[in-house]
């Protein structure tokens, strides 16, 4: 099934969305406005001619200077078709995603990455935090105006968990009392 | 007369050696080094295998690599050090009783290798106090076995 | 009467452990050894790998890519060659193809081996671990035969290969798969009907066939599970159609059942490399004839001018790749690998993002885990086969 076939078969299932079929060279894509985006992975995971019950991939390209800033983009899977999927959705910065994860539990941790690594929001993800760079980082690592090198020394400590007096009232409320 | 030698009153077929406490401590430091296991990335895994049956490691004295950091001698840093780790690492380094040492297996440990990116610290030097770099990506298990072997030669001539 | 106070503990199986395989943190929270909840915390070997590529040419994002996987490094170097060689619409000769078949076995025997020996190490059959590097190092011999580098070859480049093959690969690779098989029926001997590994592994860690397609999971964990989803046979590349190959299936989806399926994958992957080792002839061509790509040989750079200004163009700008984006699924050791590039037309890639099977296993641990002991944890981790320099890239 190509992207035409496959925006045919989706036509009926989420009325209204304005799919855009682009030429690739290895298999379909398609371009998803972000609005109906979960609508169309339910779709495309439920329909019984497409079944596309595997997420494979979420990553998303910055393609800095071009207006909208950034392309996330969904690789998936039908195992029982046979086919592969590529949904494409254009996201200016600052803007946010419906997140799919509860579509496909797979995508939790997919998409805290394009989150860390790019910035982009997830709205209704259950744990948006950082995943691969430590939690208080500053800055998107993977967006082009990010530098590659930085010259900044390690850092040897972990930052403290508990103020000092929280420290002192823990230990005090676990001193043993003695009751007599 | 011939040369007349001093027996010190002692049998001379009597098998005695003299030394000082210093060289036999430092002799039993360097003979039975054991490593703890921090393996970070692919140079873990040649570190496994000259720890393995070819390049046998405990000829050399690292007969075990120990689990835990509080009960080895030798910290191997091998592979790339992330900035997320690196606290975690110098918290290792810190667990460790003295003496110690710690060799930086690979070119991402001494100097950030190939990675020279936001996310490598370029060298673990910036974390821990290194005695010897072993260069390669990897490095073959040979190379970090004369590492140890020049660790063995530092361990000899430094004062216990 | 002092009143019992009961409470979970919450333990932390920090960076730095010897079962975690590689700087993985799991904070567990427990009451008494049965596991409560897992919170994994993965990053401590990030690399960047996918930003420094976007510096440097196509050809030179080769090694740093090999060292992302680090157990099955040719197999990243072969998906991220495979989709650039699609973006540039390059079709490689017959002997390529078969090459790379065979590398790209021995390399899912070579990353089998260390998943086999860590594993039964973990779980307590500690001398798995010399038996399986010790075939290991044969392997790793063919690896250094080829290219002079026990690890990382940079064999397998954009446009086919690095080089000719040597002299002696036959014999060599022959007489290592002439041996294997027996050492494989010795491995089986000493885990596969040993009563304590089958007590710690059968019914631990069961992923289902519906919860390992939504975690995302494809992989042997897939084919554990019922399935028989596997990326040679749903979407065969490399001329995998053409080889005589079963791909093994259990239906349990425990950890015994991974442990089944990829010992009859290593036997199924000797069959294989036999199969393509017969059409590999000792010296004949090892890239596509594009003059763009693949340098000339260097005794001919030596002697003409218009190689030697090819050599030097290649080596000094790269080669440009029309705009547009790729992604070619390899079926790696750990599962469906593939490398998702983004050209804009110049020398240099835009994106380069690599899929990380292990990323989707660790995602998936908490669930699988969760009422089991912390014994159960170090099995599921050994059997999921997570390699952190994957998840992390």
């Amino acid at each position: 099934m190509n992207a035409p076939d496959i925006i045919a078969a989706l036509a009926p299932l989420v009325p209204g969305a304005s799919f855009e079929a682009v030429p690739s060279v290895d298999f379909a894509t398609i371009y998803v406005p972000a609005e109906r985006l979960v609508d169309t992975c339910r779709a495309l995971r439920d329909a019984d001619g497409l079944r596309f019950t595997t997420i494979i991939e979420i990553t998303a390209a910055d393609y800095i200077p071009r207006q909208p800033r950034f392309e996330v983009v969904y690789h998936l899977l039908s195992i029982s078709k046979r086919l592969r999927l590529r949904l494409k959705v254009r996201v200016a910065e600052g803007a946010t995603l419906p997140t799919v994860q509860g579509v496909w539990k797979g995508a939790g941790w997919l998409e805290r990455e394009v989150w860390d690594m790019f910035g982009i929001v997830f709205a209704g993800h259950a744990d948006l935090r950082r995943l691969l760079m430590p939690e208080d980082w500053e800055g998107h690592p993977a967006r082009k105006d990010y530098p590659v090198q930085i010259r900044k020394g390690a850092q040897t400590y972990e930052p403290l968990e508990v103020s000092e007096n929280e420290f002192r009232a823990n230990i005090e409320r676990d001193r043993v009392k003695r009751t007599h | 007369m011939a040369t007349q030698t001093h027996d010190h009153g002692l049998d001379p077929e009597l098998p005695l050696l003299t030394t000082t406490v210093e060289k036999v401590v430092q002799w039993a430091r360097r003979s039975a080094i054991w490593p703890a296991q921090f393996g970070l990335a692919c140079c873990a895994i040649e570190m496994m295998a000259m720890a393995a049956s070819r390049y046998d490691i405990a000829r050399f004295g690292a007969e075990v690599f120990r689990g835990s950091p509080r009960q080895s001698d030798l910290m191997i840093v091998a592979g790339r050090l992330s900035r997320k780790m690196a606290p975690a690492m110098r918290r290792v380094y810190d667990q460790m009783p003295d003496p110690k040492w710690v060799i930086s297996m690979g070119a991402c440990a001494s100097v950030g290798g190939v990675f020279d990116n936001y996310a490598i610290v370029q060298g673990v030097d910036q974390v821990v106090p290194v005695d010897v770099f072993v260069p390669g990506c990897p490095p073959r298990p040979e190379s970090l076995i004369y590492g140890i072997v020049q660790l063995q030669n530092k361990i000899a001539r430094s004062r216990a | 009467m002092a009143e019992l106070r009961t409470e979970t503990m919450t333990v932390n199986m920090g960076p730095q452990h010897p079962s975690t395989h590689g700087v993985l943190r799991l904070v567990l929270e427990l009451d008494g050894e049965v596991i409560q909840s897992v919170m994994p915390t993965i990053g401590y070997l990030h690399t960047g790998i996918e930003k420094t590529a976007e510096q440097k040419k196509w050809q030179q994002v080769i090694p740093l890519v090999e060292r992302m996987d680090y157990l099955g490094a040719q197999s990243n170097s072969l998906a991220y060659a495979m989709a650039v060689e699609k973006l540039l619409g390059l079709e490689m000769p017959a002997r390529v193809n078969d090459i790379r078949v065979l590398i790209a076995e021995l390399q899912r025997i070579a990353s089998h081996l260390i998943w086999l020996g860590t594993h039964g190490m973990e779980i307590g059959a500690v001398s798995m671990l010399f038996y399986a590097v010790r075939e290991r190092e044969l392997l790793l011999n063919i690896n250094e035969l080829i290219a002079g580098f026990r690890f990382f070859p940079s064999y397998i480049r954009i446009g086919g290969l690095r080089e000719d093959l040597p002299r002696g690969f036959h014999e060599t690779v022959t007489a290592f798969l002439d041996r294997f098989p027996g050492k494989i029926d010795e491995f089986e001997g000493l885990l596969t009907k040993n009563d304590i590994f089958r007590r710690r592994t059968e019914g631990v860690g069961v992923v289902t066939q519906e919860e390992a397609m939504q975690w995302g999971l494809v992989g042997p964990i897939l084919r554990a599970a019922g399935s028989d989803y596997d990326v040679r046979r749903y979407f065969p590349y490399l001329g995998y159609e053409t080889y005589d190959f079963k791909v093994p299936t259990a239906t349990e989806g425990d950890v015994y059942a991974r442990y089944r399926v990829r010992v009859a994958e290593m036997r199924e992957s000797v069959k294989i490399a036999r199969q393509a080792l017969s059409r590999i002839t000792p010296s004949g061509v090892w890239a596509c004839d594009d003059p763009r790509v693949v340098p000339p040989p260097k005794d001919k750079v030596y002697s003409e001018m218009e190689a030697l200004i090819q050599h030097f163009l290649i080596y000094s700008q790269g080669f440009t790749v029309p705009a547009g984006e790729a992604y070619v699924p390899i079926e790696g050791p750990r599962g469906e690998h593939g490398t998702y590039i983004v050209s804009d037309g110049t020398n240099r890639p835009w994106r380069v993002k690599m899929r990380a099977p292990s990323l989707m296993a660790i995602q998936a641990l908490p669930s699988v885990v969760q009422g089991g002991l912390i014994a159960d944890v170090v099995a599921v981790i050994g059997s999921n086969d997570v390699v952190m320099g994957d998840c992390d890239r």
